[in-house]
């Protein structure tokens, strides 16, 4: 009897070593280096001359007040926009959701960057209308005040699509049975909506706090001109004047981070107990208030606070970006297109940046892509614990602030590689691994949720038919995740392009990310140029989404950051 | 072709109960073997194992002379020659009906005209040779269904599995559906195993079929004999029309028992009482017969159907040309039952 026999499941054997060899090398090693720095320096006892520096406690402090800050007008913003847009009648729902979440995808340093453009005595907008403040006065968002107004309008989005969708779950019958209880609709709103939305509404803020903790685009264009650091910016400027030989405080300082981040996360947990209200009822549609004379009124405001937090800013970008000189008013005297000519065509640092951002974030989307199709189809095909460690040990480098996992990859990477002898610091290839490892998970979510949909019986069927594990790969099932895999990919170039945070630890001269370079040039004084690459960096992003917007209706639900 | 074989196949999940044990049973070559049972008994299990999506705890599955699978390992599905018609007819979305169908001839490396012309020919056996460059979306139910079945029939497969492939039907496709699978059988010519939990369906097309229960296999029998001699209480409530009664009847000289032992049985109720099928079928109004209570009487087209009731309290079937009022004490026969 011939026998051939293999212990045969659907996947081959050489699947799972070779996933979890890359979840290890890109989550797995550069994580424990970073616990293992921080349990050595603190054992060591080198811990004191840190926290003995009155600067490490003002960061900490400063962390803290602008990140509460920030979530506290995240979840104002945020919250106020999603009952209005589930609950009530309001119009043009689909155009002021878009527009809404657009502040969540544009990169922090350009946000930064606009509202500084748009405040203060230099705003060309300012000048142009007439109203600036005289020359010399202080900028008001180069403050912590500042710091925590641009981290709530950044991530205010993030408490948007929390509560969005813990609202689209709320069945219709629920509030009509209360309607038909005799409750008004203030009523229902109190009794019924409120106390189900609080829990995607904690969970919104917790994400909302821990974001302000990681970010650090905002807090390098506001606070490091005012000299107020918060722990991100702090680490940075240790790194850019003490070098790599501050190992061991960078170390320290991202466990600082990485504790307030996990405090916040165990805050929510602890509020968020025993309030897991299973909705009872069919989801179907969802409720309508009628606004009544109130929604022209609620519409108009809406208009205004978008005007405010998102044309006014970027308006303002593109002002700064077409006067040729710092504090010139604007008209169509001095209007020029110079600041674009400079940095697409004459610097060659903007040109390097460019090159080295298409090619980090190209490789980046593509190259992950043929990692995440492989462990979305595992993940797919063999639940169990072993998959849920895998998935947990990809999210944790995408949640971990970019600076903790910057930090953590120079201190992987900083000696030269055992074996080969050489060492990639220094080079643009720590930032790619860098990215790997940081947007695994981004490219991950879509390709695993479309595995998922697909009716395991098709890939049998092949099987039937003859097909091995390759050709069904290529003949069944990349054909049916074909969608999701774009939409990866174009996702993970989308974020990855403009990143700022991991590639601002990890570049030197010739290495610098689009990030990297609007940050350089508004640091010296280059705000016009600044401007005009953040307006290109803006428009990449702007098509990027449409494109995304465009695939929507053949991507499984939950797939777009700012759709669900 | 070949004999297919289960030797005392099982299957653990580990969930404390077995899904399947020790199932051993032989198909024949070009037999049509229907697996029929409720939901949860394990047929699916079965068919699963010997396509080769699963693998058997213990015993083993032998085609002709290859093992398939045995404790130590088993043959990946696409080395089996096998086909399948799936509950969700798994047809690939992004492909036409025609690659659908010629697609295990693509795997085998048939290209061109030969290729062409065999998925020509699987369409027209099913009658869907005009649908050829459609997609699955644009078909019904039905359609879909013979696309499924036309994909078997391309790459003449040893053997072809069916997961309740009528379950998502209504009732008149399934009767044209079940007239396609007998053709499709007979042209074919090879084993087909049949899951359902529909015994009509099983009767209407099999030669035999095979009784699970609680992953345990009952009976294995031609559709007549399963039917006219059931073993034991499961394979007697599961097929056909039939209530068991419990009687004292004694010592019989063979299964098939008369009127006359029932008779005595019904009038003298003591001694240990043994379980009888009788079949609706068989009880009918007689007034030399024993008073039965009519407990309801429900019309259903061709006849009415009455639910009786025993002096013991024991409850039966009986049709019944003209209605009978609820409530009525009527005399009955029962002109044969089957000792279980």
């Amino acid at each position: 009897m011939p026998k051939l026999f293999a212990r045969g499941s659907s996947q081959p054997g050489w699947l799972l070593p070779v996933v979890v060899i890359a979840v290890f090398l890109l989550s797995g090693l550069p994580l424990a280096r970073l616990l293992y720095a921080g349990m050595r320096f603190t054992l060591e006892g080198k811990t004191t001359g840190l926290f003995a520096e009155p600067a490490t406690w003002a960061a900490i402090r400063n962390t803290l007040t602008t990140s509460v800050g920030g979530m506290v007008i995240s979840v104002l913003l945020g919250a106020a926009f999603a009952f209005v847009v589930t609950l009530t009648d309001f119009r043009g729902k689909g155009f002021f959701s878009f527009a809404f979440v657009l502040p969540m995808m544009i990169p922090p340093q350009v946000t930064a960057l606009a509202w500084v453009q748009m405040s203060g005595p230099a705003s060309p907008l300012l000048k142009t209308l007439g109203i600036a403040p005289p020359l010399g006065s202080p900028q008001p968002l180069y403050s912590l005040g500042g710091i925590a107004l641009l981290l709530g309008v950044q991530h205010a989005p993030l408490v948007f699509l929390a509560l969005k969708g813990g609202l689209a779950s709320l069945p219709r019958d629920s509030v009509e049975a209360a309607r038909l209880a005799g409750a008004s609709p203030l009523r229902v709103f109190r009794d019924i909506i409120l106390p189900l939305a609080v829990p995607s509404l904690i969970a919104g803020a917790a994400i909302a706090f821990v974001s302000g903790v990681g970010n650090f685009g905002i807090p390098a264009i506001l606070g490091i001109p005012a000299s107020i650091f918060v722990l991100p910016t702090l680490i940075y400027s240790r790194l850019s004047s003490f070098g790599a030989g501050t190992f061991a405080e960078m170390a320290q300082l991202s466990m600082v981070i990485a504790m307030i981040a996990g405090l916040g996360l165990t805050v929510q947990q602890w509020v968020l107990k025993g309030r897991d209200y299973r909705i009872i009822g069919l989801s179907g549609k969802n409720a309508a208030f009628s606004l009544g004379p109130a929604r022209i009124l609620t519409e108009v405001t809406f208009c205004l606070v978008l005007l405010l937090v998102l044309v006014a800013p970027l308006a303002a970008l593109i002002a700064s970006s077409l006067v040729p000189a710092y504090g010139v008013p604007l008209n169509f005297q001095t209007m020029s297109l110079e600041a674009y000519r400079e940095i697409l065509f004459r610097q060659s640092v903007t040109a390097t940046a460019f090159a080295n951002s298409l090619f980090l974030a190209g490789t980046t989307a593509c190259g992950l892509l043929s990692i995440t199709v492989l462990t979305a189809y595992l993940l797919a095909r063999r639940p169990g614990k072993l998959a849920n460690i895998i998935a947990g040990l990809i999210e944790i480098p995408y949640a971990l602030p970019g600076i903790v996992l910057a930090v953590a990859f120079i201190l992987l990477l900083a000696a030269p590689l055992p074996l080969l002898n050489v060492s990639i610091y220094g080079t643009i290839w720590i930032i790619l691994i860098a990215y790997f490892s940081s947007f695994f998970a981004v490219s991950l979510k879509p390709v695993a949720s479309a595995f998922l949909q697909v009716d395991p019986s098709l890939e049998e069927a092949a099987r039937l038919s003859g097909a091995g594990f390759l050709r069904r790969m290529r003949d069944i099932l990349i054909p049916l995740v074909a969608p999701a895999a774009g939409a990866s990919v174009v996702l993970v170039f989308l974020i990855a392009c403009s990143e700022l945070t991991v590639s601002a630890l990890l570049w030197t001269a010739g290495t610098q990310t689009l990030g990297v370079a609007i940050f350089n040039l508004d640091d010296s004084g280059s705000s016009d140029l600044a401007s005009a690459l953040s307006v290109v960096v803006v428009v990449m992003v702007i098509l990027l989404m449409l494109v995304l917007e465009l695939l929507a209706k053949r991507l499984p639900k939950g797939v777009l950051p700012w759709r669900n | 072709m070949a004999q297919l074989i289960l030797n005392h196949l099982s299957k653990d999940f580990g969930t404390g109960t077995p899904a399947v044990s020790d199932v051993s049973l032989r198909v024949r070559e070009g037999g049509f073997l229907a697996l029929l049972g409720p939901s949860g008994c394990g047929k699916t299990t079965v068919l699963r194992m010997i396509a080769g999506f699963e693998q058997p705890t213990d015993g083993s599955i032998v085609l002709g002379e290859r093992t398939l699978a045995d404790g130590s390992g088993s043959l990946p599905p696409e080395k089996r020659n096998m086909a399948m018609v799936f509950q969700s007819y798994a047809l690939w979305p992004h492909m036409t009906v025609a690659e659908n169908v010629g697609y295990p001839l693509k795997v085998r490396g048939v290209t061109g005209s030969a290729w062409e012309s065999r998925v020509r020919d699987a369409l027209g056996v099913v009658r869907l040779a005009d649908f050829a460059t459609r997609r699955p979306a644009d078909l019904s139910g039905g359609q879909r269904q013979r696309v499924a079945l036309a994909r078997c029939l391309v790459s003449s497969p040893d053997v072809v599995l069916l997961d309740e492939p009528l379950a998502n039907l209504d009732r008149h496709l399934k009767a044209a559906m079940e007239e396609t699978f007998r053709e499709f059988h007979a042209r074919s010519g090879a084993t087909m195993i049949y899951v359902t939990h529909d015994q009509s369906e099983a009767m209407a097309l099999a030669t035999d079929i095979a009784v699970m229960s609680e992953g345990r296999l009952m009976q294995v029998a031609s559709p007549e004999e399963i039917y006219a001699r059931p073993q034991g209480r499961i394979v007697g409530g599961l097929i056909g029309q039939g209530d068991i009664l419990d009687l004292a009847l004694g010592d019989q000289r063979s299964r098939s028992v008369p009127w006359q032992a029932i008779e005595a049985s019904l009038r003298q109720a003591a001694g240990p009482s043994r379980p009888l099928l009788v079949r609706p079928e068989h009880v009918v109004a007689d007034p030399h017969g024993i008073l039965f209570k009519v407990n309801s009487c429900v019309f259903e087209g061709e006849r009415f159907s009455l639910s009786l009731r025993t002096a013991g309290g024991q409850g039966l079937k009986a049709y019944s040309g003209t209605a009978v009022p609820p409530g009525t004490l009527q005399p009955f026969v029962i002109r044969q039952g089957w000792l279980l």
